[in-house]
């Protein structure tokens, strides 16, 4: 670790200090240095004072979500070696700055609590036993298990502008969610769904700029599953008004 | 200072803190009783350290396995150690709570019939390991988090640190927490208090863990007089990645995956575990497939012999897939592909993944019985953070995944009861416990300290690697013990750099490392009395390197004594379905007991 970078990382006290500032920090890092080590290095030895979120460090908890150079990136799983002399680290666009790179997250829990994320089944036929399952073949699992993959990093929102502009917008991780539960064959919720999906910020908010798939990075593809989520709206709408 | 009042609070919002809170909703509904229960965490419930688990979760499935067979293959996984009684209980409700996960929507994977699939694990007779790829810890962690959601009952107070319990003559009155957003305290009472904090790999250096695992929970029972049990037995990984101790599943050698030394040879047949089973056809109990402390010993002992690899400054030994196929890999190893290529540059279908044990699993916890009580009435404990009697001297993979839905249930279930009766938290006893811990965060603030975390942080992980590795000597336990000790009071002297009230991660890490260092004393004291070999427990110390029933079929107890050293007892272990038996694996098994 004899080479170092200079890292420039965004700060926000507001305690101390009104306004964010720069502040820059040098790092020793070698190939397998991530952008969390970066952090986790300046924490312990040259400022205890900073403030991030983190905790698996292995690319699956979804904490350290922040933007390097402007790009929303998951810390952990980002290197220093993927950058040149510039390395900026501020929080994640588009939530609120607590402090530091913490930014808050309870828009985004609201977001994903109002899909209704969770198995509806009132149906006479469903397994009722203590030790009963349902039956789901690999083919039908396969129609959701990539939107079941999401880790709520918050990165898709990050770089949604729409989100940007209106925080009440669904967004790309909840439309995402809802899309896991619709496509999997033990659910009966869709229709309890669609209503906060066809909503005006619901999937219509969405101008398909795309880069919420390319930040992902659990290759969810939220952009996919928005993008059915318009088509069974638009049915949806169809159907209520064709029902009067 | 805030203050709430609730039936039952949940310490922990990992999958035995969320199975927890979902039986207590439950099990109020049907009894038709209004109670309120509050899900505490100090990080959001989804980034709890259960999503890291990757293996899958065993239960007896398939025709062919038997409950005896799942139970003997715990009993002796375990050296042993395991309660029999709750070994039973445990092996009789996996099923039921693997499929209750399954109507909750958890994506297990499945046969082409759309039936559950399941995979072979180490140390298990047969396969019998759900799984979701290999990501099944946080397939299920999301699954009953989103399941949570549907019960209004459950008040989530996401992002609050709790500090302390309030208890008094042997009764728990509730908590402190600190909201970490605001900076503010919160008296919260209870009538029943589950803790379900996880384990305390952060101890050690090299560990597979979150940067959340230090134990917390575990000391904040242990400070109140409840035993920590069993804490000298801390399970080593056999294959983490080199560097970051990153986890790379067992299920990779459940599907098939050896092990070569740095000569290519699969180097386990000389460690009681062959003979080579041929590629390609992994068999239960043998080779890859033993148990995770024989293989980690076998890894210290090529280590030693000089017949490991490098990489950087690690020694290495490899992991081959690459007989499995591409499609193979990418079906049932996802993750394992992307972990490797991002952290050692490895594509685990082109070359052999270099890895090394790493701390992974704590065995022993805060002392619970089969109900998951713990000796303070009102307060219990599940999942990593007790030692309900489960593991023994070293967990099977996959039985803790299922460890943690069964006992977190039925502490749930419990805990709504108890609540039920129980008269209302004592308001003096937790206003004094809230001053007492006011008291104390504003010492560290603006105290006139002169220690700092980290540098006590690094040499607790360095003290505990280094004299409570995968083989221990008396010596080395000794200093390390000596080492906490001195840790333990150099912590009074601390002070943080920040004085700020939101977002303090100085304070909260700060306040964690006290919790670490509690328990360290525990782990390097109970690791020193234990003077036989068993399970992860391993020395090297001339005639102690096997197992002694005669003196040693007991479970440690260690005791927090404040300022002073620790103290221990012994207990006694139910062993009232199988006598102990020699632990044998591989061909050594023909017509053993298991």
């Amino acid at each position: 670790m004899s080479q170092t970078k200079s890292i420039r990382v965004q700060r926000y006290l507001p305690e101390q200090e009104p306004e964010p500032f720069w502040q820059n920090y040098e790092v020793p890092f070698d190939e397998s240095t991530s952008i969390l080590d970066a952090l986790n290095y300046i924490k312990d030895e040259l400022d205890n004072t900073l403030s991030y979120r983190w905790s698996c460090r292995m690319a699956i908890c979804g904490s350290c979500g922040v933007m390097v150079n402007g790009i929303p990136k998951l810390g952990c799983k980002t290197f220093l070696r993927e950058y040149g002399t510039r390395v900026d680290i501020s929080a994640l666009a588009h939530f609120p700055v607590e402090r530091d790179l913490v930014v808050d997250m309870d828009i985004f829990m609201e977001h994903l609590e109002a899909v209704k994320p969770y198995i509806i089944d009132k149906s006479k036929g469903r397994p009722t036993g203590e030790s009963d399952t349902y039956r789901q073949t690999p083919a039908q699992m396969a129609r959701y298990h990539q939107f079941s993959n999401c880790i709520n990093c918050g990165l898709c929102y990050a770089a949604c502008p729409q989100f940007g502009l209106n925080n009440q917008f669904l967004g790309p991780a909840a439309i995402t969610l809802a899309q896991r539960y619709n496509l999997d064959n033990r659910d009966k919720g869709k229709r309890e769904r669609m209503a906060a999906l066809s909503e005006h910020d619901g999937v219509w908010s969405c101008t398909f700029v795309g880069f919420c798939s390319t930040v992902c990075p659990k290759h969810v593809d939220p952009a996919a599953a928005v993008n059915q989520g318009k088509i069974e709206a638009a049915k949806y709408t169809l159907i209520n008004l064709l029902n009067g | 200072m805030n203050r709430d009042e609730f039936d039952i609070v949940i310490v922990g919002g990992g999958g035995a803190g969320l199975r927890t809170a979902i039986a207590a909703a439950e099990k109020a509904k049907a009894e038709g009783r209004q109670q309120r229960i509050a899900l505490i965490s100090k990080i959001y419930p989804m980034r709890s350290h259960t999503v890291a688990a990757e293996g899958g979760a065993a239960a007896v499935t398939d025709e062919g396995d038997s409950y005896q067979a799942h139970f003997d293959d715990t009993v002796s996984g375990g050296d042993w150690l395991c309660d029999q009684g709750v070994v039973d209980y445990f092996v009789h409700n996996t099923y039921r709570e693997l499929a209750q996960l399954e109507r909750w929507g958890c994506p297990w994977s499945r046969r082409p019939d759309g039936s559950i699939q399941v995979r072979r694990f180490g140390g298990m007779k047969t396969a019998r390991t759900w799984f979701a790829a290999d990501k099944s810890g946080f397939h299920m962690l999301h699954t009953l988090f989103q399941t949570s959601m549907q019960y209004p009952e459950i008040e989530r107070l996401d992002e609050y640190y709790v500090t302390d319990l309030a208890v008094e003559n042997q009764q728990v009155h509730g908590l402190i927490a600190l909201c970490v957003a605001t900076g503010e305290m919160h008296v919260i009472g209870a009538k029943a208090v589950i803790l379900a904090t996880g384990g305390a790999g952060r101890l050690f250096r090299f560990n597979t863990n979150a940067g959340t695992v230090t134990g917390d929970g575990m000391a904040m029972a242990y400070r109140h007089g409840v035993a920590l049990r069993d804490m000298e037995f801390v399970q080593y990984h056999p294959t983490g990645l080199p560097g970051s101790g990153v986890l790379i599943t067992e299920a990779s050698r459940g599907e098939g995956g050896i092990l070569l030394n740095k000569d290519g040879y699969r180097y386990l047949q000389d460690y009681g575990l062959g003979p080579e089973t041929p590629l390609g056809e992994p068999k239960n109990k043998y080779m890859e497939l033993g148990p995770r402390d024989k293989l980690s010993q076998a890894f210290w002992q090529e280590q030693q012999a000089g017949r490991t690899g490098k990489l950087g400054d690690s020694d290495v030994v490899y992991l081959d897939l690459r007989h499995l196929g591409k499609d193979y890999i990418l079906e049932r190893l996802p993750f394992i592909c992307e972990l490797a290529k991002a952290f050692v540059n490895v594509d685990p279908i082109k070359e052999p993944i270099p890895i090394r044990p790493a701390v992974h699993y704590t065995m022993g916890g805060i002392e619970t019985n089969g109900q998951c009580e713990t000796s303070i009435q009102g307060l219990y404990a599940a999942g990593e953070c007790a030692s309900v009697g489960l593991h023994g001297a070293n967990r099977l993979g996959s039985n803790s995944l299922s460890e943690l839905l069964v006992f977190g249930r039925l502490a749930g279930e419990s805990a709504s009861d108890l609540a039920s009766e129980r008269s209302a938290p004592s308001k003096a006893v937790l206003e004094q416990q809230a001053q007492q811990q006011l008291d104390l965060i504003h010492q560290l603030k603006q105290g006139d300290g002169s220690e700092n975390w980290v540098a006590l942080r690094k040499e607790m992980v360095k003290a505990m690697e280094s004299g409570c590795g995968i083989y221990r000597e008396e010596a080395g336990m000794q200093a390390a013990l000596n080492t906490i000790r001195a840790l333990r009071q150099r912590y009074k002297n601390v002070k943080l750099e920040d004085s700020s009230e939101s977002y303090n991660t100085d304070l909260l890490q700060c306040l964690e490392v006290g919790c670490s260092l509690d328990i360290a004393e525990a782990s390097c004291l109970a690791a020193l009395e234990r003077r036989e070999s068993r399970g992860a427990h391993q020395r090297l110390d001339e005639g102690l390197q096997k197992r002694d029933d005669v003196n040693f079929l007991k479970h440690s107890q260690v005791f927090y004594q404040g300022d002073a050293n620790a103290t221990i007892t012994w207990q006694d272990v139910d062993v009232r379905f199988s006598a102990p038996a020699e632990r044998v694996y591989g061909d050594a098994a023909k017509g053993a007991h298991s």
